[in-house]
């Protein structure tokens, strides 16, 4: 069981595995006991939720940080256990200035209007009538920004965009330290928000650290968080090793490597977005590579890969090339163990580009002027080597680095097959 | 309804259990789906369904709404309605149980129902204004990118916060 979750960690592919209408019927499922949870915590009740800002009841808070250190400490718990992939998981983007006005607005709004979305939702479900003109106002302000956005503060709205920026990236600590430090300023302010209840309503019934269960609870969450922290995130290596044997069969099938006539299909093909990455050497890097291919040292591939890659559409796909296709396939398992999908390598490498390319370029493009080629040497050997000889360092200025070949069938097996599914936000 | 209702209302959860059930859903939307929970979105995506049957060429040509509805692409076709819907069932499931339905409107004591109504609609435009400039609302930008650590979902929970309590006092005769 442990070893098949960890083959297989969430997010679960429910759609892929049961379609689409099962996918919805459980989002569904979610949605209702998400607005069983918010009506029983007193969210569909505008009163109690505006409280929050006079300091007379701050549910809203407890409720919200409570239900935020609760998911965190699971979900990294998960992800430390290796049931859950944090990396597929749907981490909002920052837009650090969009986000920040328009926070600065919802805070206005929450205090004019006595509601938040998802809690007017749970009023209009419960004849409220505070929250039924809430809703009208509501799908009046998105339909103005919709209406409007493209006109008026586009460039606005697009800039300071950082991607998938975590609080353990900006801190440049382990994402356990972020959840621990969370988890416990958490329950310090719980104990806050209470006795500021108590100053203001001047009541003495709160008292957050004499009510037993408080306490427990209290403790069982630290607790959690301390083992999380304590377990750390798995490292590239762990979470290749959960995957390897799925993916290693795969290479052993040889199901991810693409023969060079469908990288070219790719590269040629305006619908994916390709991204042919080069992890040879510098120095066989700088005498010839393929046409906007980019150099990424074997080192490197698993920063970039969390980096960069992770944060690319989901329509891209990833071509890794060596000489041969040892190192490539090195650089493939790094990156499926940042979990980046559609990632192939590229058959036989750039010696195999070479083989099946240089000739026919020549064919169809007649050389202008004293153009340099590559020449076949047959004195070199060994899968990392590269085959062929060129006379200047011109690195993609060849004509085979972007061959155009005309009236040429190639016979080639298609294993591309494009996953162009990512979890994505619901606002 | 309304009265009787009122009086037999139960109360409301302990918010350290509510909360603690809302983290738990909140976990199991990341591990089913790989998303968390949202509100604002799918509200957009039944207005721009409305739009597209209205005016598909206003859509088809409106940069911001082509993704949802451009083309043959019906926007409702999207999990997070189906979430949104869950979150009235799952409201009125609660309600009725806990004799929480009731047609009626709550204020502070110094204003009247029309002007709360008045004041909520306000709010709304506010709400769902901001809500969509931040790409997402306080459960879709807050609670799920608070949870999975998110930078700008922070940065948001902060200026939500903030935004409120600089008004709080300034409005104070809506609720206190």
């Amino acid at each position: 069981m442990e070893q098949l979750l960890q083959a297989f960690p969430g997010p679960l592919p429910l759609e892929a595995m049961y379609g689409k209408y099962v996918f919805y019927l459980i989002a569904m499922v979610i949605g209702i006991a998400f607005g069983y949870t918010l009506e029983i915590g007193g969210f569909g009740k505008s009163t109690k939720l505006a409280a929050q800002f006079y300091l007379t009841d701050m549910t809203v808070f407890k409720v919200m940080f409570m239900g935020i250190i609760v998911a965190m400490v699971l979900v990294f718990g998960a992800s430390a256990m290796g049931w859950l992939d944090y990396s597929r998981v749907f981490v909002n983007p920052t837009y650090l200035w969009p986000g920040l006005v328009g926070g600065l607005i919802m805070g206005v709004g929450f205090v004019v209007g006595g509601f938040c979305p998802g809690t007017s939702l749970v009023a209009l479900a419960t004849f409220k009538k505070d929250g039924i003109a809430f809703v009208a106002g509501l799908t009046v302000g998105i339909f103005t920004f919709g209406e409007n956005i493209d006109a008026l503060f586009s460039d606005f709205w697009n800039s300071s965009n950082l991607g998938r920026f975590t609080l353990a990236e900006l801190f440049d600590v382990s994402e356990g330290i972020i959840v621990f430090v969370i988890v416990v300023v958490a329950i310090l302010l719980f104990g806050l928000v209470e006795f500021v209840e108590d100053q203001v309503n001047q009541t003495k019934r709160h008292r957050f650290l004499h009510r037993k269960q408080n306490l427990i609870g209290a403790a069982v969450l630290v607790f959690l968080a301390l083992l999380v922290m304590l377990k750390g995130q798995p490292s590239v290596e762990q979470k290749w090793e959960w995957m390897a044997e799925v993916e290693q069969t795969r290479i052993d099938q040889r199901e991810i490597q693409i023969a060079p006539a469908e990288m070219l299909e790719f590269i040629e093909n305006d619908l994916v977005r390709t991204v042919l990455i080069d992890v040879r050497d510098e120095s066989d890097f700088n005498l010839f590579h393929l046409i906007d291919a980019q150099h990424v040292a074997p080192t490197d591939i698993a920063e970039k890969a969390k980096n960069k890659y992770l944060n690319m559409p989901a329509n891209t796909l990833f071509v890794v090339m060596s000489n041969g296709e040892q190192d490539a396939t090195q650089a493939w398992k790094l990156m499926r163990a940042q979990s980046i999908e559609n990632v192939y390598i590229l058959e036989n490498g750039i010696n195999g580009w070479l083989d099946t390319f240089n000739d026919l370029v020549l064919e169809s493009e007649p050389l202008t002027g004293n153009m340099p080629v590559p020449m076949k040497n047959s004195l070199a050997a060994g899968d990392e080597v590269l085959h062929y000889t060129f006379s200047a360092a011109l690195g993609s200025n060849y004509s085979v680095a972007d061959p155009v070949i005309h009236d040429h069938e190639f016979v080639f097996t298609p294993k591309v097959k494009m996953k162009v599914k990512k979890a994505t936000g619901g606002g | 309804m309304s009265e009787t209702a009122l009086k037999t209302a139960k109360p409301y959860a302990n918010p350290y259990v509510a909360g603690t059930l809302l983290g738990i859903v909140l976990f199991l939307a990341f591990l089913l789906t790989g998303s968390g929970l949202g509100a604002s979105g799918p509200i957009n995506r039944f207005l721009v369904y409305i739009e597209d049957i209205i005016a598909p060429q206003h859509v088809n040509m409106t940069p911001y709404l082509i993704p949802m509805a451009g083309g043959e692409t019906n926007p409702l076709d999207n999990a997070f309605v189906f979430l949104t819907i869950g979150i009235l069932i799952g409201g009125f499931t609660s309600g009725y149980f806990n004799h929480r339905l009731s047609f009626t409107t709550g204020k502070g004591p110094r204003i009247t129902e029309r002007t709360r109504w008045g004041m909520a609609f306000l709010g709304g435009i506010l709400m769902g204004y901001g809500a969509r400039f931040a790409r997402g609302c306080t459960s879709g930008q807050g609670l799920s990118g608070g949870a999975v650590l998110s930078v700008g979902s922070w940065v948001f929970l902060l200026a939500v916060f903030a935004g409120a309590y600089s008004v709080a006092y300034l409005l104070r005769k809506l609720w206190t």
